[in-house]
């Protein structure tokens, strides 16, 4: 039987695919899209990178107020959940509370912030808010330093030195990048930040933030005048874990995607899921996650139990002219093949784990298709094709 | 301002205004036209824009981008060679009158 009153906390873009999802689905009950962040639910993405150039915030809207009205969701913004009352199968917003049948979290991250001295005086880049921030910094030539070599840093690099901005990445890790592609793709992206001419610490932790720059722990500085903080991210996983439900590094899903209780879900960024392909505890940071998760939930609530999740994964960055692809998901440890032309295949064992390329959509799509398909791909039958996957 | 008209699968149709320099694509979600996903935003990481241009605009729209067919090769609705993702298709000033038809199903 469908819930009649669906209740979605968060309103960033899976927040706001499960809304649209239920309605397209076939959903005849209440929907309550829950936002914190004031204004109509936005895309992420585009933050780090075309925002930043041209400051078109109206551009981001997922979609116009009207979505909202002709669908029949009740958009409520600028305000935060304070609670879960499981018992009552109510969230708390002050001293309101709001009755639901199934509860979907979509309660997103926030960034990471390491116990560094003198932080505070670090800009953040997640919301929109902070790109606004940041964008009115840039308005007059800039010395930068980035904390943290991963994507949202590195397309900051990339944007504020097309820009004209003096830029310098200090990242704790010894390489580029170092959580989520192979080593060979870091050292490709260190090339190229090196040949835009931003200046890349490597191994380097930051061990105070003062005015006039950044300390690193060997004792060497970064002059700047702004500083960036981009060292990651940690899932809002408060309401759930208050409301005792299980967390580990954010909020514990099953393969259809449900919490303890039955009647929560979570989804996106703020959720670990078990991997379809390894079993393994995932929590991904994606738009492909948040929507397809959204998806899943949304025919679930409305036609019942279905199908495990199974959406393979994929990810971009666009740094400089490069777009970074990367179809499925490499655990840490897994083996790489190098191709000539740059791309990367990761294997764990026998099986191919994930695919990174960069300006070549085609090898992207093509290894997202063959992953959708369901049969493993493995090392012999990539090394048959000479490890090209549109081949097969 | 140019008129821009979609039409559905169903043959309803609409028109809005579009602005020069946007796409189709944001200038379909802006007006909040069914039928067009986007679902990552106009950077070419999905298919869920897929469109078909009138024969007649053809010429003014112009011949796929880079990477354009890779991506339409993983649209769910049949692709014929009046097929774009219409994040790549931007409006310009002699596009007044665009006709954009939408396939059955994007995801």
């Amino acid at each position: 039987m469908q819930p009649g009153r669906v209740v979605i906390v968060g309103a960033g873009q899976g927040g706001f695919q499960a809304a649209m999802s239920l309605r397209q689905e076939g959903f005849a009950g209440r929907i309550t899209l829950i936002g914190a962040e004031p204004g109509l639910p936005y895309q992420r993405p585009p933050l780090s990178k075309a925002y930043l150039k041209t400051g078109e915030a109206d551009a981001l809207a997922l979609r116009p107020a009207s979505f909202y009205d002709r669908n029949d969701i009740e958009l409520v913004t600028g305000t935060r959940v304070d609670g879960i009352d499981r018992a009552a199968g109510e969230i708390r917003i002050g001293a309101r509370r709001l009755g639901y049948d199934h509860l979907i979290l979509a309660t997103g991250t926030r960034n990471l912030r390491p116990p560094i001295p003198g932080l505070d005086a670090a800009l953040d880049l997640r919301t929109l808010e902070d790109a606004a921030r940041l964008r009115a910094e840039l308005d007059r030539p800039r010395r930068c330093a980035v904390i943290g070599g991963g994507f949202i840093g590195l397309e900051f690099a990339a944007v504020a030195r097309a820009l004209g901005h003096a830029v310098t990445v200090a990242e704790t890790a010894d390489r580029l990048m170092a959580r989520v592609v192979s080593p060979a793709t870091s050292d490709r992206f260190r090339r190229l930040h090196e040949t835009l001419g931003t200046g890349l610490r490597l191994g380097q932790p930051v061990a105070q933030v003062e005015p006039g720059g950044i300390v690193l722990a060997d004792g060497g500085r970064i002059d700047a005048d702004l500083v960036l903080l981009a060292a990651g991210v940690r899932p809002n996983t408060e309401l759930a874990q208050n409301a005792g439900l299980t967390c580990r590094n954010g909020v514990a899903v099953d393969a259809c995607l449900r919490t303890d209780d039955p009647a929560i879900s979570a989804l996106g960024d703020c959720a670990v899921f078990p991997d379809p392909r390894t079993g393994r505890d995932v929590r991904l940071e994606s738009v492909q996650a948040a929507t397809d998760h959204a998806r899943l939930i949304a025919r679930r609530l409305v036609h019942g139990a279905g199908d495990p999740y199974g959406a393979v994964p994929w990810f971009w960055s666009d740094q400089g002219d490069c777009k970074l692809q990367i179809a499925g998901l490499a655990g840490p440890g897994d083996d790489m093949v190098l191709r000539d032309d740059g791309a990367v295949l990761r294997f764990c064992g026998p099986v191919l784990t994930a695919v990174e390329t960069v300006n070549d959509a085609r090898t992207h799509m093509k290894t997202r298709k063959l992953m959708a398909a369901g049969q493993p791909l493995t090392r012999d039958m990539l090394q048959e094709a000479g490890y090209d996957l549109t081949a097969i | 301002m140019v008129k821009v008209t979609y039409v559905q699968a169903d043959g309803s149709e609409t028109t809005v205004d579009g602005t020069p320099g946007d796409s189709v694509m944001a200038t379909a979600l802006a007006n909040d036209v069914p039928g067009i996903v986007g679902e990552c935003g106009g950077s070419m990481m999905c298919a869920t824009c897929h469109c078909h241009i009138d024969p007649a605009w053809a010429d003014k729209t112009g011949p796929r981008m880079d990477g354009e067919d890779d991506m339409l090769d993983c649209a769910v609705s049949e692709v014929t060679e009046t097929s774009r993702l219409s994040c790549q298709v931007k409006l310009t000033p002699d596009m007044d009158g665009l006709r954009v038809i939408l396939p059955e199903e994007q995801i």
